[in-house]
């Protein structure tokens, strides 16, 4: 509709927005559960006496879910500031992981531009973006899309559970509580490259498996398992690893 | 100190520390090598830290959580899509627990 301007010949532009849009979209499904389990974090945060705008702060700030459950389960006055700290931390160190896997998808992009996509970065889109990005072009702005999508669905449900109640009574009783894992399950059918992941995967599961019981309540299973699984993968011979994956 | 002072500090620290794990792990990856055992580290990792995730959730959970999980991928190598596969394993859950 705008005969002025013709099309483009080169190949497909960058096109930030329609990449903002797409991830928007992609993680609407998993968005669902966020706001859902983020109106029973407002609830439990109300009953320890934290109102919408410090919420809403947290919210913004850390948006980080489970982080923010257990520091909420903490928040006991007087407040333990350093142990809160430190339990969020160990919680989060995943994220150090997470980080470093995305470095391929950042590559070429500016500080700054890292610096603020980065904020917004969560398990959930995270995933998202990685399974998507092993299916077609993806790029920084269907990480930012996503990240605003599950920004809003936890606030919107946390603030809603803040000053309502929560959405539904007992999530687990809907099995709710597994949406993340089946999430993140389904998910991981697309991360799977072949024969050459099984030993990493398999070292990975087991290591997770044995801190989990080792360290009972902690997340230490989640970088345990993944960087047991990585350095697997990097031990392994070079031919063993397989063909070049730098295209497909 | 005041509550709203530690309040407020307990919030600051917290987002302080996720965020330097969240871009810190980003950079410090730019310094490893693009090749050989460093590039086959990184190219692994994605994988190995969704699995890590989720084995442990699922055992948890018990047999129903292991057939929950089956079911799971398995709607998702049927129909490829995330929605359906999600469901088909929170609808199991919520079954086993209505039982």
């Amino acid at each position: 509709m705008q005969p002025s301007s013709p099309p483009s010949p080169s190949s497909p532009p960058p096109a930030p927005f329609s990449q903002l849009q797409k991830g928007f979209a992609a993680n609407l499904v998993v968005a669902a559960s966020v706001a859902a389990y983020g109106s029973v974090f407002g609830l439990l945060a109300a009953q320890k006496g934290i109102g919408w705008g410090q919420l809403l702060f947290m919210n913004l700030t850390i948006f980080a879910g489970s982080a923010q459950f257990v520091m909420v389960d903490m928040w006991q006055p007087p407040l333990p500031v350093a142990e809160i700290a430190l339990a969020v931390l160990v919680i989060n160190t995943r994220y150090l992981l997470i980080g470093a896997s995305l470095r391929q998808l950042f590559a070429g992009t500016t500080l700054t531009h890292k610096a603020l996509v980065m904020h917004l970065v969560t398990d959930e889109n995270w995933a998202v973006t990685l399974a998507a990005a092993s299916k077609r072009p993806v790029d920084t702005y269907f990480m930012l899309g996503g990240g605003l999508c599950i920004l809003m669905a936890w606030c919107a449900g946390s603030l809603f559970g803040n000053q309502v109640g929560a959405l539904l009574g007992n999530p687990e009783r809907l099995g709710l509580d597994f949406a993340f894992t089946a999430v993140f399950t389904a998910l991981l059918c697309s991360f799977w490259r072949g024969g050459r992941d099984l030993l990493p995967w398999l070292t990975a599961a087991a290591v997770a498996l044995v801190v989990e019981q080792a360290v009972p309540g902690s997340k230490w299973y989640i970088p345990a398992g993944g960087l047991s699984g990585a350095l697997c993968a990097a031990l392994m011979p070079a031919h063993a690893a397989g063909k070049d994956r730098k295209q497909t | 100190m005041t509550e709203n002072t530690a309040a407020f500090l307990a919030v600051i620290l917290a987002a302080a520390a996720t965020y330097a794990l969240r871009l810190g792990g980003l950079l410090l990856a730019g310094k490893l090598p693009d090749t050989g055992r460093a590039r086959r580290f990184m190219d692994a990792l994605p994988g190995t830290i969704l699995l890590s995730i989720v084995v442990p959730a699922s055992v948890s959970l018990g047999p129903w959580g292991w057939f929950a999980s089956a079911c799971t991928i398995a709607c998702m190598r049927l129909t490829g899509n995330v929605l359906a596969a999600m469901l088909s394993g929170v609808v199991i859950m919520a079954l086993s627990r209505a039982l």
